[in-house]
């Protein structure tokens, strides 16, 4: 059977020694090669507990999603919501891992499936002006909703189709934000069956709800049992020579930093000027996906991360490997780190209004969080070289 | 300064041209990771850097039905083969063929037209299905159809006796939405890798013109014809460029060509829907606006297919690649993968301007014998004939995109097999190819495989 792990792990196996600058350094000779291992290590560390957290978070949702569905309500509706939010927390800080040649984002990955935007709203249900589209009113061609066939459907035009996970799920449980001061205002009444419903298909979307949740689950019950102790991927990455999976994580960080983050999320929706441009726009939680993001850098670069429990995992950190040969560069970087947080906490919320109280290129706080991003990313790219590494992190995918 | 350990005899050390580990020049990026075809060049001034990530953005997310909360994105279809231009160039990379009957494809779609020519000599579309066969709709529209591919072997084998078997592809299209599909003519294509394109972009029309050689006047066997292809924009023939035929003149089309045909997305170089006259579904379904990519969105686009960088050689001084490379020349390969060429002024990216660079391609139209034909003519490309693609980035294919299948239709599942389908004017290439020892074959291959 074909098992996307194993091709992965051998074309890793193939890769050329790509990101050296001069001649392989073997790890005999280099003096800081038991640090850098405990850093990586450490890394691994973080990279599990944050799929942890976010499985965890996940089944949550999915267990207060199949609460609501057996008897909506207001009160439940709102937990879902609230379990959805919360969800989001842990998963947004492992967006420092993709980019980085891991398993979340290559192409077998199911990033797709978990967290792709936009979400095609009327391919999914009714939307403002069309009260029948959509999979969930079309019994006819769809007359099974379950996670096996909307996983399939996903794949229709490609691998980044996008009719499920976190978005899907949101605007299942947000709906349309037509409003430039709120979030969505979809009716819990929209999953009441037997009478008194609002919209069609009540079950059916209810159904498509639970479906969501539970590819959900499974897509991130895959990153940890591929990152656990014994897992195909964290035994081929602590398998990687250090300065391979040094700049596979600097490299992950660094893209985040100064071009996903930045670039693509931010700067693109205060470019465009559009209200909606953004990623969790059914809920208004951008401001959200944009903190926690940063969070998940600034763990990386720490080496330490908070879990959804409060427990810590901390250990050797990028900071502590910098300043083995400078310290003016690990200072440097670790009040980068702390400031990035500071700023990024600054961007108004909701940001659909944020952006268009800000003009492109000006001085206000999301443009001030942008340059202190890409600041971040320069001086992780300073922070390779001083390792003897050289990284690519200017631009995404 | 040469290898210190140079054995002076090895006649391969000429080959050592030491600026050509920079493939593009100074537009080249030092990555072999999975993103080496994402990133931009250096020295884009002003906004263009941030602007970089605009087109990025609309070159990576899907594009979604309309009506859509996101108003900058929707507008998708009503026909479209991916909603996405990632969805086919996954990380700026290039697509695939699907393997199997029924596998669904990312980065393959079929080109469609009828008999004789427009009046700009661009291929007449089909009445009903039009000039590209659309597997994908929107919801309440039927999808023209489908296509699945099947394939037969094909075995030679090389002068010492080596056999080796190549896959040839049978392709069932399936016209079921809007009747019958009389008189069609067809064209896979797959989607190319996106790097270096402002660089093919900023060659001066002269350069290009330097090798082409259309009625062989040099005797070698190897022709080289410009394609010329009409602007719609400025209403001009123009040299074409760029797709597998080097039928669009420059960046601009090309992706604003991609953004209709391949999505439904019209733009303003574009501005009305694919539908043709009998596709009342098609023509009556809600659009994103007209036009649906604004303009400065298209040319942020524009600007990201222009900027994105050129990954540089790997082990371009090692003894194997330069055997490998000296092979390359001597059997012919270099008379149409064109090793060096330096760029012209670029009116928009000055970093693209005045750059040496070794792209391996030029940029003309050769036959490339019937095993490849797709009989089917695409202005003055006939059809025998293929633009030479550039073979820069072709060792990191299977890095990025975890394939290494090559050709305009993928045929090829390997570097060694992609030499083998060359036919028509490579012919005699190929012929020396099959001649070389084992060894000298894998040198060649490890000499594309450091591109």
């Amino acid at each position: 059977m074909f098992n996307p792990f194993t091709i992965r792990l051998m074309l890793l196996a193939t890769l050329p020694i790509m990101f050296l600058a001069g001649c392989k350094k073997d790890n005999d000779t280099d003096p800081l090669a038991d640090k850098k291992a405990r850093y990586i290590s450490n890394y691994a560390d973080i990279v599990l507990a944050g799929y942890e957290d976010s499985y965890t978070t996940a089944v949550a949702l999915k267990t207060a999603i199949d609460s609501f569905v057996a008897a909506p309500s207001q009160t439940l509706f709102d937990d879902a919501k609230q379990a959805w939010l919360d969800a989001r927390e842990p998963y947004g800080q492992t967006e420092a891992f993709r980019f980085a040649g891991g398993p979340i984002d290559d192409e077998d990955g199911p990033e797709g499936a978990l967290n792709a935007w936009p979400l095609d709203e009327n391919y999914v249900d009714y939307v403002n002006g069309a009260p029948t589209s959509g999979i969930i009113n079309d019994p006819t061609s769809h007359p099974n909703i379950t996670a096996a066939y909307l996983e399939t459907l996903n794949e229709v035009g490609g691998e980044t189709n996008i009719s499920i996970g976190y978005h899907a799920i949101e605007f299942l449980l947000w709906g349309q934000d037509m409003s430039s001061s709120s979030a969505g205002m979809r009716p819990y009444t929209d999953y009441v069956t037997g009478g008194g419903g609002t919209a069609a298909n009540q079950d059916r979307r209810a159904r498509y709800l639970q479906a969501c949740a539970e590819l959900l689950v499974q897509h991130l019950e895959e990153m940890v049992n591929t990152w656990e102790a014994g897992g195909a991927y964290r035994t081929s990455f602590l398998a990687l020579e250090n300065d391979v999976a040094l700049a596979n994580i600097l490299t992950g960080i660094g893209t985040l930093s100064s071009s996903e983050l930045s670039g693509e999320r931010m700067f693109t929706a205060l470019d465009n000027q559009n209200q909606e441009d953004e990623h969790s726009c059914f809920s208004d939680n951008t401001d959200r996906d944009i903190v926690t993001n940063a969070q998940g850098i600034y763990n990386v670069i720490q080496g330490t991360y908070t879990r959804t429990n409060s427990a810590v995992v901390s250990g050797y950190s990028l900071i502590d490997l910098v300043n083995e040969t400078n310290t003016t560069l690990g200072s440097e970087l670790d009040v980068l780190s702390e400031s990035v947080i500071t700023k990024v906490n600054a961007i108004g919320n909701p940001f659909d209004q944020a952006i268009i109280a800000e003009t492109a290129g000006g001085n206000g706080p999301i443009m001030q969080a942008i340059r202190e991003l890409q600041d971040q990313g320069d001086k992780i790219t300073e922070a390779a070289t001083e390792l003897g590494l050289t990284v690519s992190t200017e631009l995404p995918e | 300064m040469l290898h210190a350990c140079k054995p002076e005899e090895e006649s391969f050390w000429e080959y050592l041209d030491p600026s050509e580990e920079l493939s593009g020049g100074g537009a080249s990026v030092h990555d072999a990771s999975p993103l080496a075809f994402s990133k931009s060049i250096d020295g884009l001034t002003g906004d263009d850097a941030l602007l970089f990530f605009v087109g990025n953005s609309f070159f990576n997310q899907n594009w979604v039905t309309a009506p859509a909360s996101t108003t900058a994105r929707d507008g998708l279809g009503p026909f479209f083969n991916s909603r996405s231009c990632s969805g086919c160039h996954f990380k700026d990379g290039r697509g695939r063929a699907p393997e199997y009957s029924g596998e669904v494809s990312s980065g393959l779609l079929i080109r469609l037209s009828t008999p004789g020519m427009g009046p700009h000599g661009e291929p007449l579309p089909h009445p009903a299905y039009g000039g590209q066969l659309h597997d994908q709709a929107i919801v309440g529209v039927p999808a023209e159809g489908d296509f699945s591919i099947s394939y037969s072997t094909v075995s030679g084998q090389y002068d010492d006796g080596t056999s080796y078997s190549l896959r040839e592809p049978n392709y069932q299209l399936n016209f079921t939405g809007y009747g019958g599909a009389g008189g069609v003519m067809f064209s896979p294509r797959v989607a190319n890798q996106m790097i270096g394109l402002g660089l093919l972009e900023a060659l001066s029309e002269s350069t290009i013109l330097e090798r082409a050689d259309a009625g062989d006047a040099d005797g070698d066997g190897v022709s080289g014809r410009p394609n010329y292809v009409w602007n719609s924009l400025t209403q001009t023939t123009q040299l074409g460029r760029f797709g597998w035929k080097a039928n669009q003149p420059n960046l601009l089309l090309q992706a604003a060509g991609a953004f209709l045909g391949d999505m439904g997305i019209t733009s303003f170089v574009n501005p009305s829907e694919n539908c043709t006259s009998p596709q009342n579904d098609c023509q009556n379904a809600p659009n994103g606006g007209q036009p649906e990519i604004e303009d400065d969105d298209l040319r942020k686009v524009e600007l990201y297919c222009r900027t994105l960088a050129v990954p540089v050689r790997r082990n371009h001084n090692a003894p194997e690649v330069l055997k490998g490379k000296e092979l390359f020349f001597s059997i012919g390969c270099e008379s149409c993968h064109r090793s060096k060429m330096v760029t012209g002024n670029h009116p928009d990216v000055s970093a693209l301007s005045g750059q040496t660079i070794f792209p391996y391609t030029d940029m003309l139209l050769h036959d490339m014998g019937e095993g490849l034909a797709d009989n089917r003519p695409d202005f003055l490309a006939d059809g025998n004939e293929w633009r030479t693609p550039p073979l820069w980035g072709i060792g990191l294919f299977q890095t990025v995109n975890g394939h290494t299948n090559y050709m305009h239709d993928g045929r090829a599942r390997n570097l060694e097999e992609a030499i083998l389908w060359h036919g028509g004017e490579a012919e005699n290439s190929v012929n020396k190819f099959k001649a070389l020892s084992s060894a000298q074959r894998n040198d060649i291959i490890t000499f594309l495989n450091s591109l």
